[in-house]
């Protein structure tokens, strides 16, 4: 018998009577008033920064006058001029010098104040987590209250690849003293546009 | 056999000689504990997702049989390629094949307890691979040759100026530089190299979903993410026990694990790997390691509901103050005491003895493990088959007997109260083992019963 074999068969002689699933959609989740203020409030607490925007190009003089070389800033969105478009083809090794990246999530969640993107939105996967700076563009109505409605979303859908992204990455191994920017980017700004 | 059970009091004690630092230890992780109080009250349905979350996992640990055969033809199915390891020199072989199979001898690896666990590090330095750690405390134990205390704060028996000595010597700091800040930075720049120049990542997994054959994975730092987006092959390895049915169930868990492991709403990053990128080959090895006997113990098998946020570590009064590395063995504080002596009874016999019973555990866990009641019934188990530490054999033998005589009690507690008076130096001494780094209380007057006598009126 191989391991496999060896390991399910151990499983079944050795698991318990069957206990039902409970049924979590009958639980009463969190509802916020205001979730994109709730969502601000949160981001803002664990080291991330939300601007509001009312158009596009707004993205492109917040990161000109908040982030330094600008030769290597990319983005996956077509319609933000101004900013080079992420070569899809590149190999992601070559992402280590990247300053800015600016790329588009599904939805925010304001329970938490993370951001989902998949592979659709990012392009390359290393994206979001090797760049120096993050930002992330949202609709004012792209928010869920929580992670159970979150997950209503995603649904049964194949991603391939999926993150929820809360704050920049962030380390408080030394003494518990927070640090930004541990192996992935040292900042995040979450643009909301007023549609 | 007395010096494997003596285990715990030995290393605790060894702890506990530096008392400024074991009070740091102490009230660091008990604020932790605070940050988790504060994290859970702000979500009014905490303690109905605590019990949801249990019962998706008593359902897991009933339907394990068909959530691993869902979840591997899933995983198959999306291109990931499912191994199976019986125990962890097994699982340490599968990896080893894989590096060679891809001639490598370099690795990255983020946080995994189970590699740790199987002695995944030993058994690849002696075969020459080099193995670098990409969390920050995981990186640092490792540099000083020491492993993690703490499954989620690997290095929190530690202070800023041994970390400063520590990166002088290894990664050429200035000496006397103990600011996180900085000291974080030049580990950034230390490991950005060793992602961008390792080919194989391992990672650890977090949960598996039966429904989607995809596996998340939850980081603060992005170690996990660096590594396995820039490898040509990611390697995660996962305990059998992590699978949760479906993707919904994510809901429940996620809301649950960084609050109750550091009160933070949401790790930074919760990743969900379900095919691999393109050009790149995913493993993933389901591993067994005495997790199917424990699933066969009915008094202990929920311990493998356990999702490793740590909050019994923090809230735990004897993990705080004797130190992760007193618990010898991969997992530490009240988990870990009722995980591993169901790898090995014997070696890890003293483990659940190492608690008050005092159930702090069981009302921080977030799946509701009742980790007091297995501690306890570990003691029973243990002393039946004769492994439990003589000196407490011996002690309660003698505390029966008094209990079961009420002149005897009565006259014990009377010499006891005067002996405390008068001649205290009689318990505050090296040989009673409750005066090590303890200091005896005040005798009271009088006796419970003899209050009870005058007052009772």
């Amino acid at each position: 018998m191989n391991s496999r074999e060896k390991i399910l068969t151990a499983v079944k002689m050795n698991q318990p009577a069957m206990q039902q699933l409970p049924d979590e959609e009958a639980i009463a989740v969190i509802q916020y008033e205001d979730k994109l203020a709730q969502f601000t409030t949160v981001l803002k607490t664990i080291g991330g920064n939300v601007v509001p925007i009312n158009c596009i190009d707004e993205i492109v003089d917040f990161v000109k006058n908040n982030f330094s070389d600008s030769q290597n800033y990319v983005t996956t969105l077509s319609e933000l001029d101004g900013i080079a478009m992420l070569d899809e083809k590149l190999d992601a090794h070559f992402l280590e010098n990247i300053e800015v990246a600016v790329v588009k999530a599904l939805f925010g969640v304001a329970e938490n104040g993370s951001v989902w993107l998949t592979d659709a939105e990012v392009k390359i996967r290393a994206l979001p987590f090797i760049c120096q700076h993050l930002a992330v563009v949202l609709q004012k109505n792209d928010f869920v209250n929580n992670m159970q409605e979150a997950y209503k979303i995603t649904g049964k859908s194949d991603y391939n690849f999926g993150v929820f992204i809360a704050g920049p990455s962030k380390t408080a191994d030394i003494e518990q003293s927070l640090v930004l920017g541990a192996h992935g980017p040292k900042t995040m700004t979450v643009f909301v546009l007023d549609n | 056999m007395s010096s494997i059970n003596a285990k715990h009091p030995e290393l605790a004690e060894a702890f506990n000689k530096d008392e400024a630092r074991v009070d740091w230890h102490d009230e660091t992780l008990w604020w932790i504990r605070q940050k988790r109080d504060k994290a859970a009250w702000t979500i009014p349905e905490w303690e109905v997702l605590r019990e949801t979350a249990s019962a998706i996992k008593n359902n897991v640990l009933s339907n394990m049989h068909e959530y691993l055969v869902e979840f591997e033809a899933k995983a198959r199915a999306n291109g990931i390629i499912v191994h199976w390891a019986a125990d962890g020199k097994e699982h340490n072989e599968i990896i080893h094949a894989i590096l060679q199979e891809n001639k490598v001898s370099q690795i990255v690896k983020s946080k995994s307890m189970l590699t740790e666990e199987c002695g995944l590090n030993e058994y690849l330095a002696k075969n020459e691979i080099d193995v670098v750690d990409t969390d920050l405390g995981e990186r640092i134990v490792q540099l000083a040759n020491e492993h993690p205390s703490h499954i989620v704060l690997p290095c929190i028996h530690w202070k800023k100026e041994e970390i400063g000595e520590l990166f002088h010597q290894h990664l050429n700091t200035p000496k006397g530089n103990a600011d996180p800040q900085f000291l974080t930075n030049a580990a950034r720049i230390h490991l950005r190299e060793k992602f961008l120049t390792r080919r194989i990542a391992i990672t650890g997994v977090n949960f598996a979903v039966a429904e989607t054959g995809e596996f998340v994975v939850c980081t603060n730092e992005g170690n996990a993410d660096m590594g396995a987006h820039l490898a040509d092959v990611h390697i995660a390895c996962m305990g059998i026990e992590k699978i949760i049915p479906q993707r919904k169930h994510l809901g429940i868990f996620l809301r649950l694990l960084a609050r109750s492991a550091t009160g933070q709403p949401i790790t930074t990053y919760s990743s969900h790997f379900q095919k691999p990128n393109a050009g790149q080959v995913m493993h993933i090895v389901l591993v067994d390691n005495g997790r199917t006997v424990q699933l066969g113990r009915e008094d202990f098998r929920n311990s493998l509901k356990c999702i490793r946020c740590a909050a019994c570590f923090n809230t735990c009064p004897v993990y705080r103050r004797s130190g992760g590395h007193s618990y010898h063995t991969a997992i530490a504080g009240p988990i870990g005491a009722i995980l591993a002596p169901n790898l090995d009874m014997k070696k890890y016999a003293d483990l659940p003895f190492a608690s008050t019973l005092c159930g702090s555990c069981s009302n921080v866990c977030p799946v509701k493990i009742d980790i007091h009641n297995q501690l306890y019934k570990w003691r029973q188990e243990i002393t039946e088959e004769g492994y439990s530490p003589k000196t407490k054999t011996v002690a309660m033998k003698v505390m029966a007997a008094i209990l079961s005589k009420p002149a005897v009690f009565n006259f014990a507690g009377k010499a006891g109260r005067w002996v405390m008076k008068y001649l205290p130096f009689v318990v505050n001494n090296k040989l009673n083992p409750w005066y090590k780094q303890r200091d005896m209380p005040a005798p009271p007057k009088q006796s419970f019963t003899e209050w009870y006598k005058k007052n009772r009126k």
